[in-house]
């Protein structure tokens, strides 16, 4: 389905307000207030095709970052003080530049995030990957949707929950996710694996680090609940099950003003596989552009521009600020 | 129309309306009993929908199945819920066979 199709069907209940209405009532227009995040999607391929992946992402994606594209981020890197580098994908193991590209943002001295389903970490072609991450003092954040294995298998796929155990359990062996290395950060991501919004972030931490322990001997740092976006392959699950109206109403309902003073877009930027430039990865999927009043390609980065951008929003937006708000580092409020 | 319908749910917040303030006190009620005190959410989440179950309530199960399933309470742990309360009201039924056995005891020659 393509993005106008998508916006289209997010817009179809009359009963709920457009997002530009709703948030009209607190903030008009929504703007960026600084650049703490540059997240960088280094490509839509994937080893796997998990039912909730907004960026559809799967072994026959081909939109991959090239060097030439990462080298322009470096630069923008190097010349402005963004706190935080972001590396999402698709897989972000299958760019064949990623461990290069890690060691040079490594000596920039940022928070430094690989986003990795941890599904390819283990094997021979990508193990290396294991010592640049701990070289370089990579945060790993992975997607877990639950501590049980057959619900997660059936959100990921066959065997993705023992590989995600087992790659856990070899950063867990050299230092990721232990109390005492700080410096060595491995978090999980839960999202919901149905047509739900997720519970209490504490409570379900709480949980999964008492369960992964007793059940597999296996630490990590932290836990984020991510809200699923009603976009891309989880968007046609809901057209398929016939939840999409319930799903909708719901994200509507617990729409959460105090969510929307920290969502991530007012401090994110993110880049595309080609360098385009969006206000967040979900907005990447949907191909909406940053604002053109600010430039829409990293090569043409201007930081007083894009630093207070007004933020591009459509009907999807009620994803971040339903309940306790979402973003890539779990709820905001 | 149905009795049931599954859009009633969202009239929940409005039942205060035309005695607000009997209402507003249950609400404050309901929000304390049913977050986490010296019982986490999981666990008062899952005896709400055992009574919810055992009470035929369609609006409650679909919130407590709803809220279980976000708190990432699984299928099983759920099913085994409903059956303590199954067991249960199966239970309190049979025990109240005391008093048809006293007054048939009492009663028949």
């Amino acid at each position: 389905m393509d993005a106008n199709e998508q916006l289209s069907l997010l817009g179809k209940f009359v009963y709920i307000p457009s997002f530009i209405e709703k948030i009209s009532e607190i903030k008009d227009p929504l703007r960026a207030n600084n650049i703490d995040v540059l997240q960088i999607n280094v490509g839509r391929r994937c080893n796997l095709t998990c039912m909730h992946c907004h960026v559809s992402a799967g072994p026959n994606r081909i939109e991959t970052m090239s060097k030439s594209v990462l080298e322009k981020c470096l630069a923008v890197l190097r010349t402005h003080p963004i706190a935080a580098i972001d590396i999402t994908g698709g897989s972000p193991e299958m760019n064949p530049h990623l461990g290069w590209f890690i060691d040079e943002a490594g000596h920039l001295d940022r928070r430094l995030i690989v986003r990795s389903n941890l599904t390819l970490l283990l094997e021979k072609e990508y193990r290396y990957l294991i010592d640049v991450f701990a070289k370089n003092r990579v945060e790993v954040i992975t997607s877990l949707p639950d501590c049980h294995e057959d619900k997660t298998n059936r959100q990921r796929g066959k065997d993705v929950f023992r590989k995600v155990i087992d790659s856990i359990r070899a950063l867990n062996n050299i230092g990721y996710g232990i109390s005492s290395r700080d410096d060595l950060r491995i978090n999980i991501v839960h999202n919901p694996a149905g047509a739900y919004l997720p519970g209490s972030q504490a409570a379900i931490e709480y949980e999964y680090r008492r369960r992964l322990l007793a059940d597999f001997g296996i630490h990590f740092n932290r836990l984020f609940c991510i809200t699923n976006i009603p976009i891309g392959r989880y968007l046609d699950y809901l057209l398929e099950t016939d939840n999409l109206e319930d799903y909708l109403s719901a994200l509507y309902s617990s729409f959460n003003p105090y969510a929307v003073e920290n969502v991530m877009c007012l401090s994110t930027l993110s880049v595309g596989w080609d360098g385009t430039l969006y206000d967040c990865d979900f907005n990447q999927m949907l191909a909406l552009k940053v604002n053109n009043e600010a430039p829409q390609n990293i090569a043409d980065f201007d930081i007083d521009k894009l630093s207070n951008r007004r933020i591009t929003v459509n009907n999807h937006c009620y994803g971040c600020t339903a309940g306790a708000g979402s973003s890539c580092r779990g709820t905001v409020v | 129309m149905n009795y049931y319908e599954k859009k009633d749910l969202a009239d929940f917040p409005n039942i205060a309306e035309w005695a607000e303030e009997q209402g507003n006190k249950f609400f404050e009620y309901y929000n304390c009993a049913t977050t986490a005190g010296k019982l986490s959410e999981r666990e008062k989440s899952l005896i709400a929908l055992t009574v919810a179950s055992t009470q035929n309530c369609p609006y409650c199960i679909d919130a407590y199945t709803t809220k279980c399933l976000s708190l990432g309470i699984s299928r099983d742990e759920m099913m085994e819920a409903v059956h303590t309360g199954a067991a249960m009201m199966a239970g309190i039924t049979l025990a109240h066979s005391t008093q048809m056995r006293k007054i048939i005891k009492k009663k028949e020659m």
